[in-house]
């Protein structure tokens, strides 16, 4: 129990003077974090007799569980998508960039590309713990190829794919293995579509619909075959109608199988859904939504041109469209900015848009036990925000090992 | 020096927090306002000296004022206590090698209590750096981290806000393997402490100090306990009214174990209580009605709110209420001509 005999002897940090998310409430209680994991001061007090070492004053503000981003195609420059000789270095730079926006874990995603594009990035691309030098890698997120021809967005049409006979082995030809892979959206009107849904679900895959024309019986299907997720909700799909509400229609769908919670993102930066969208999504299944950014290589950059997949893109203020069309083209609005829309746009609680964009993410992907939650032996990553929910800091476990849990502070 | 009103009636308006010049009397070694509360039963507003001067109590002339202390809400009657056990604090000057012993109790009359004491300890007043406390109880069975078990309700409402050493907070465990064991090594460890300073007790409806049910001997000490019917019921509250998941055995100090401590002050709060407050002063000591055996205890404060004492005699209330103002007049006087001739001597 080595790891154990580590973790003891490292020293106990309470923070206190602030207002921590736990439990869905904001609490006015002190967090203790000892080994990169929260720990219970009940616990340490009355079995190991101990007080915490050192002691930081939080200055009033909120302690929220770090920002999971579940969708974002690059940042900084860097575009996931695109096959280079060091992938490595450009999801590391993008890892270490967002951590000032509250993120403290995501997945990094890849749009509709060719073969060859899977076959040289996706072994790049390691499931990867975070610390100083950057948010965690949870696994990439592969949006495409098998996806819908009329909804396809910013994704080439060249690349697109729909499955041959043996559907699950065309699609491990595609991507050149599923190895550090943790959520795929397809279109489910594809055919053969539910057996890959199986198949990648047996493997703890998470499956999400996206991109796609399915009718609302079509995507309960594809559900009850193991489908969690709705890749960028609105965005990309049929509009509800009252009559066959589509994609949509799955957040108050009753054939969904017992106990199964279907999640679905959204980019709440203003731009891709009318507030007004925004708060009926949230009004009818609130503990579905996930905030996603969606991000596109043009994050933190300026004005101009970039490359995103195999396209070029246009940045113009806060939107960024497929150059020389209208079609919108992912969002550079940063996850803290989200968050803030969020809340202002649903008029929801503090609470509830801070699990919006770390609970239920940890949830959708399984991981609510360390990551999304300051529940007592979960992985000490959080983010220190002021009233206004703008990031003051970001702390990020790193990891038992090292037994300290590192702060980056923003002014 | 504040003017002091020279009629009874002026003594007896509020609480005097008195400010006297610095005497060469003995100084308090914590703290550093004047938190002296002088108990003046029939009064109702709350004053507090921002001052810095620690003041020379007698404190045998203190408790023999206040055997009955009757406040007119639970809110006064929470401060009171709190103010009580501070300043006992800070008088016995506890250090490194003397620690003040204090006994604790638990459940809702003590709350307003503990939230007091927090906050003289944020204000920077009080440090219980050198306070040694022994609680009075803890269920059986129930896991030390279940929301209702005692270490919890200590941990929450207390321990996690004050600067306690934790090797330094004794409570009974309830899950240990050999409970009788476990007892008696807890009557060890208050004994090596050097005994109990103060004893901060409630009562419970059927007169019952800790978990000490009515037949209980009273010359017991710390043992495994049944609980009564009684005390289910009035715990069932605690555990969403579910009565088959209310803990039906307890480890408790006995009542011999209290009548031990040097000092003991019950606190008594609400209408519910008032029988059994009766039971416990107007009535003989009987083993019905545990708390009664403080009638021979040697200094037994009992602080209550006016509900509490709906059920005694209008007579014992007067009785107390007068005696606690003529003393209080006498006690006051008494500082009078001490600071008057120290002022002269200076």
């Amino acid at each position: 129990m080595r790891g154990g005999q580590v973790a003891a002897r490292a020293p106990v940090i309470q923070f206190t003077n602030c207002r921590i998310l736990r439990g869905g409430a904001l609490l006015r209680e002190d967090l203790w974090v000892r080994g990169g994991r929260i720990l219970d001061p009940e616990k340490l007090f009355f079995e190991e007799r101990r007080v915490a070492d050192e002691q930081r004053d939080c200055g009033g503000c909120i302690l929220a569980p770090g920002f999971i981003d579940v969708q974002i195609n690059g940042g900084f420059g860097v575009d996931f998508s695109q096959a280079s000789e060091d992938v490595g270095s450009g999801v590391a730079l993008v890892a270490r960039r967002i951590l000032s926006h509250g993120v403290t874990s995501f997945c990094p995603t890849l749009v509709t590309s060719p073969l060859e594009v899977y076959h040289k990035v996706l072994p790049q691309i390691p499931v990867k713990s975070g610390g100083p030098h950057g948010a965690g890698v949870l696994g990439v997120h592969l949006e495409g190829p098998f996806i819908s021809r009329e909804k396809r967005g910013a994704h080439p049409e060249a690349h697109l794919r729909s499955f041959e006979a043996d559907a699950f082995q065309d699609m491990l030809a595609t991507y050149g293995g599923l190895d550090n892979v943790r959520i795929v959206t397809l279109a489910p009107e594809l055919g053969h579509s539910h057996e890959v849904i199986r198949e990648l679900t047996a493997l703890g895959i998470c499956v999400s619909l996206g991109h796609s024309v399915a009718d609302l019986g079509t995507a309960e299907e594809a559900v009850q075959s193991g489908a969690t997720f709705i890749t960028h909700l609105f965005n990309a799909m049929l509009p509800f109608h009252h009559r066959d509400p589509g994609i949509v229609g799955l957040l108050t769908s009753d054939r969904l199988p017992a106990g199964r919670r279907i999640f679905y993102g959204m980019i709440a930066d203003g731009i891709h859904t009318n507030p007004a969208a925004l708060r009926i999504a949230h009004r009818a299944h609130p503990k579905g939504l996930v905030l996603v950014t969606d991000a596109v290589p043009a994050l933190g950059l300026g004005n101009g041109r970039h490359t995103l997949g195999q396209q070029e893109v246009e940045v113009d203020g806060l939107t960024a469209y497929v150059a020389g069309t209208n079609t919108l083209s992912g969002s550079i609005a940063p996850m803290d900015t989200c968050v803030r829309h969020f809340l202002q746009a649903t008029g929801c609680s503090v609470e509830s848009a801070l699990e919006a964009a770390s609970l239920h993410p940890a949830q959708l992907l399984g991981l609510e036990k360390c990551k999304g939650t300051l529940d007592f032996g979960a992985d000490a990553d959080f983010v220190v925000l002021d009233d206004s929910l703008h990031v003051r800091a970001t702390y990020i476990s790193v990891g038992l090992c090292s037994a300290l849990t590192t702060c980056l502070w923003w002014g | 020096m504040r003017r002091i009103r020279g009629t009874r009636r002026g003594l007896l308006c509020a609480w005097v927090y008195i400010r006297v010049l610095r005497l060469r009397a003995t100084r308090a070694g914590w703290g550093r306002s004047g938190l002296v509360g002088v108990g003046c039963s029939s009064c109702s507003s709350v004053g507090r000296a921002s001052g810095s001067t620690g003041l020379n109590l007698s404190w045998k002339l203190c408790v023999t004022i206040m055997r009955l202390v009757i406040l007119d809400n639970y809110d006064l009657a929470s401060e009171w206590a709190a103010k009580y056990i501070c300043n006992r604090i800070i008088q016995f000057r506890p250090g490194q090698d003397r620690y003040f012993t204090l006994g604790l109790p638990t459940g809702s009359t003590p709350l307003g209590c503990y939230k007091k004491l927090i906050e003289y300890h944020k204000n920077g007043d009080l440090s219980f750096k050198y306070v040694k406390t022994f609680n009075m109880d803890e269920y059986v069975g129930l896991p030390r981290n279940h929301p209702e078990s005692y270490h919890s309700y200590m941990w929450n409402n207390f321990f996690k806000h004050i600067d306690i050493d934790p090797n330094n907070a004794h409570i009974l465990d309830g899950n240990a393997t050999d409970l009788q064991a476990e007892c008696d090594a807890f009557e060890k460890k208050i004994k090596e402490a050097g005994g109990i300073d103060l004893f901060v007790g409630g009562i419970g409806p059927d007169g019952h100090i800790a978990f000490n049910e009515p037949g209980s001997s009273l010359v017991s000490r710390t043992r495994l306990k049944t609980l009564a019917m009684d005390t289910i019921l009035a715990n069932a509250k605690y555990f969403d009214g579910d009565l088959s998941k209310v803990p039906t055995m307890a480890l408790t100090v006995g009542v011999g174990t209290v009548m031990d401590a040097r000092e003991v002050m019950i606190l008594i709060t609400g209408a519910h209580k008032a029988f059994a407050l009766y039971k416990a002063i107007e009535e003989g000591v009987n083993h019905m009605w545990t708390v009664s055996a403080f009638q021979q205890h040697p200094r037994t404060i009992f602080v209550c709110d006016e509900d509490a004492t709906l059920e005694l005699r209008v007579k014992t209330v007067k009785y107390f209420k007068v005696s606690a103002s003529i003393q209080v007049q006498l006690y006051l006087k008494d500082i009078l001509q001490k600071s008057k001739r120290e002022l002269s001597a200076l």
